[in-house]
């Protein structure tokens, strides 16, 4: 049977109490709000949460907010651009938001601003509204 | 060149042992009072030589990662991260950035991570005995608040 939306929403943030990665879904958007540290091992996990759903409902953004991320080595880099891969499959595309000004210097160094697009929003005040 | 202070530290290549290293190596560097950031590129550089021989060095086994840990004169730290795993072929080709072995997922960035985040970077390898990553990082020396 079938499964609503609604409920699947609701199934989806029920698994997502403990994880590293939360999961909003609005509209053609799916926005992944990863918090901790992201290395080899912790990428593995954030990446089979995301790609579990995107793959399902094939949004056609799909924003990575980094605003509760406090480390990230290459692998984060890796994490991003194997996400840019998936998207294109459907020709969707990948934004970076809230990248902390800390974790600059690898994003910079992996060239990432000339990949994806980047931006600041303030998640909790767009959710009250 | 003499050690003011050292330590050691060793541990199965298993990937929850990552953060673990990093952390580790930062709590002891702290001792030469780096800025934040200065940390921050630290242990950014300790992840990617760990990751490397966990991911790389024992790539089908589970083997022991060994980081020998010293303070030397000028604010400096020396990390050294050992592996007994299976080694690099080409050392020059596997420092190019975005060369990986490892599939879609790794960026390759491991070296140029640690080459711009530290002072220092040397890697010795020999295919089937290992690979030793040697960092040094100097931290800027600050005012100290009491003297």
């Amino acid at each position: 049977m079938a499964k609503t939306e609604k409920q699947e929403e609701q199934a989806d943030q029920e698994n997502q109490a403990n994880k590293p990665v939360r999961l909003l879904l609005h509209e053609n958007t799916l926005t992944a709000v990863i918090s901790g540290e992201i290395d080899h091992h912790s990428a593995c996990e954030i990446r089979e949460i995301i790609d579990m759903t995107a793959m399902r409902v094939r949004p056609e953004e799909l924003v990575l907010d980094f605003g509760a991320v406090h480390f990230m080595d290459s692998s984060g880099v890796g994490l991003i651009l194997g996400r840019c891969k998936m998207m294109e499959i459907w020709h969707g595309h990948v934004t970076i938001q809230n990248m902390p000004q800390k974790l600059e210097r690898i994003v910079s160094l992996a060239g990432l601003h000339e990949l994806c697009e980047f931006r600041k929003v303030d998640v909790k005040h767009e959710s009250a509204e | 060149m003499k050690a003011l202070n050292e330590m050691h530290l060793n541990f199965p290549s298993i990937s929850t042992n990552e953060g673990f290293a990093r952390a580790v190596v930062a709590a002891f560097a702290v001792q030469l009072d780096p800025t934040v950031d200065e940390l921050c590129d630290l242990k950014t550089a300790v992840s990617e030589a760990v990751t490397n021989a966990i991911v790389h060095g024992y790539r089908d086994t589970i083997g022991t990662v060994y980081i020998d840990c010293r303070l030397l004169k000028d604010n400096t730290v020396q990390v050294k991260v050992r592996d007994h795993g299976c080694g690099i072929e080409d050392v020059e080709q596997a420092m190019e950035p975005l060369f990986t072995t490892a599939g879609d997922e790794r960026a390759g960035l491991g070296f140029a991570v640690m080459k711009n985040f530290m002072d220092k970077l040397k890697v010795q390898s020999k295919l089937g005995k290992g690979t030793t990553v040697t960092m040094e990082k100097s931290f800027s020396p600050r005012m100290r608040q009491n003297g």
